[in-house]
């Protein structure tokens, strides 16, 4: 899984690449962790245009660094996410607790 | 009726999830599946995998077996492991139950392969292993 980052101000963009599984996961949330500790940012937002397969690891991968965020009063986005992805993230009640936005300026513009 | 079967077998190496789901929708691809059919059998696959390796073997060595059928339009898809079993099957079962937190899983893996297939049955001995049988019957389009 290859990943993306950009900042738009105190935004962390993370765009992720490929298929988001257990084993890819592992990886992909030190590398985020890492990343939010380097920039400092408060806010998080995942690009999941590049995602074609996620499983349930995905959630865990999401909640981790919502948990991560949400301690220092930070607000976590998801956008792009395709029909097959979308429904394993409503199975786990998730979209009730991270907002999916169409854009990214739509999600930061609502914070 | 017509029938086909496979199996494959592999160590229970993470890297062998992705392995597994797509050899598994390539085997299902015969049956004409829609898109969402064939991510669903690949969803369910990649969960059954991935509780034998975390959970079944706890990351360590051991040999996952995956047995398809196919009678007619439906697929069968049975995971196996040799692993250390299930303590409670209906708790396992449970939506957001994880026996282990610390690994940020979600406890969302059983719930995914009982919404995505048709069937699913879950046999377990403790020191002996896990068994996961899914089906799914292809609609014809």
């Amino acid at each position: 899984m290859l990943l993306k980052f950009n900042q738009r101000g105190n935004t962390l963009v993370v765009a992720l690449e490929g298929e988001l599984d257990h084993h890819s996961s592992e990886s992909a949330r030190v590398k985020i962790d890492n990343k939010i500790d380097e920039t400092g940012a408060i806010n998080l937002v995942f690009d999941f245009s590049g995602v074609n397969f996620m499983d349930s690891s995905g959630i865990g991968v999401v909640i981790g660094r919502y948990r991560k965020v949400a301690d220092f009063g930070g607000k976590v986005g998801i956008i792009n996410l395709r029909p097959n992805i979308k429904r394993v993230f409503e199975l786990g009640g998730l979209l009730k607790i991270i907002k999916e936005y169409n854009t990214l300026d739509e999600a930061v513009m609502n914070w | 009726m017509f029938e086909n079967e496979m199996k494959v077998e592999f160590p229970s190496k993470s890297q062998n999830e992705s392995f597994a789901r797509i050899v598994v929708a390539a085997f299902a691809s015969q049956l004409d599946p829609t898109l969402e059919e064939l991510s669903d059998v690949k969803t369910a696959v990649s969960e059954a995998v991935t509780n034998a390796i975390i959970h079944g073997y706890e990351n360590g060595s051991g040999i996952v077996t995956i047995k398809c059928k196919i009678s007619d339009r439906t697929l069968t898809v049975e995971v196996l492991d040799n692993g250390k079993g299930i303590e409670n099957i209906d708790l396992a079962r449970q939506p957001l139950y994880t026996s282990k937190p610390e690994l940020e899983r979600s406890g969302m893996g059983f719930t995914v392969m009982e919404t995505f297939m048709d069937s699913l049955i879950v046999e377990s001995e403790i020191g002996k292993g896990t068994r996961i049988l899914m089906t799914k019957e292809f609609k014809l389009i």
